[in-house]
């Protein structure tokens, strides 16, 4: 019950030798998990990008939701990110992290490729953004 | 083993909800703090991410992704740090349990794989500037540049911060603060291992598909 309300992450003092053992034989196993996740989701984004099997123009969604899947595996299997309440505020500054990156980046793009759009044609507007 | 679960029981379980508890340890504590400064370091990375992309097709006719990048060396590089991620978890499973052999032991694991890494990169960017793609080539080789360069900088900052974390576990042993800052390092460690995950995506994956 304990367990549940909170989880224990590398780094956390455990009362009894006995028991920090054990805790580091299962962390060992949930790291390992992490890392094989984390190798095939690499290798698939790698074989995506290189094969011809694929519908062309897909190609970059499927690299985006491969990169979410696998830092999601690093957040829970390596950042030991959980749903715990000691965990809570840590969730809560990743969410609004998030919030940020979302923002910046796809504000960023769409602005940009509308003004390469409406303002002028494409050549003009590539030789301008070159100087 | 049972005196030790029996003793946790009755010191957690007297305190019904983590905001009853009392003040956090101060290992919550330090690493929520790290964990801000992480997220702030994330958002900066997203700024310089979104002017790469934005500029991704502003090559002045000069070379593009496609000429420039080999995949070979981005795979091991990626292979490189996802491995010294999992060695550097290792690390601090073995400081944890106070195992100082195998605190060296994956902490110099976890050196070698990075410096690799950066030795490669380092290679990687002397190639293109050898061949006239530096820098001040085009904008899209600024932003590359930038980007890439920026996530090199903390890997090698990195290494620094392990390299004095090892000494100091030498010299201090594995006193609570100690143990805290090597808690911390393995939290930048894995967040600069997110960081590459997006960087070879949109860098070198996505920039080499036509």
């Amino acid at each position: 019950m304990t367990d549940t309300l909170y989880d224990r992450a590398p780094g956390d003092s455990s009362p009894s030798a006995a028991e920090r053992e054990s805790a580091t034989s299962s962390h060992v196993g949930i790291y390992t998990l992490g890392l094989a996740l984390a190798l095939v989701l690499t290798a698939t984004s790698f074989w995506v990008a290189n094969t011809s099997l694929l519908w062309g123009p897909g190609i970059p969604l499927g690299l985006t939701v491969l990169a979410i899947a696998q830092m999601g595996i690093h957040l829970v299997f390596f950042l030991h990110i959980t749903t715990g309440p000691d965990n809570t505020n840590n969730v809560l500054a990743l969410a609004f992290g998030v919030l940020i990156v979302t923002i910046v980046v796809t504000g960023s793009l769409w602005i940009m490729t509308n003004l390469n759009d409406n303002m002028m044609p494409a050549e003009l507007m590539n030789l301008h953004m070159q100087h | 083993m049972n005196v030790a679960v029996t003793l946790e029981e009755v010191g957690q379980g007297a305190l019904p909800t983590a905001s009853e508890a009392g003040p956090a340890p101060k290992r919550i504590v330090v690493t929520y703090g790290f964990w801000i400064f992480l997220l702030s370091d994330i958002v900066m990375f997203a700024a310089l991410f979104a002017a790469y992309a934005v500029l991704e097709r502003a090559t002045a006719g000069g070379p593009a992704g496609v000429q420039l990048f080999h995949q070979g060396s981005v795979a091991i590089e990626t292979a490189c740090l996802l491995v010294s991620s999992y060695t550097c978890g290792l690390m601090s499973l073995a400081a944890d349990s106070r195992r100082r052999d195998g605190t060296y032991f994956f902490a110099v694991v976890t050196f070698a794989l990075g410096a690799v890494f950066v030795a490669l990169e380092l290679h990687e960017f002397a190639g293109m500037i050898a061949v006239g793609a530096g820098p001040q080539r085009s904008a899209f080789l600024s932003a590359f540049f930038t980007l890439v360069g920026c996530h090199g900088l903390h890997v090698t900052a990195g290494l620094v911060w392990l390299a004095v974390m090892m000494a100091q576990v030498a010299v201090k042993g594995f006193r609570p603060a100690v143990n805290r800052r090597l808690l911390c390092f393995a939290l930048f460690w894995h967040a600069l291992d997110i960081v590459w995950v997006w960087l070879f995506t949109v860098v070198y994956l996505m920039g080499v598909h036509p």
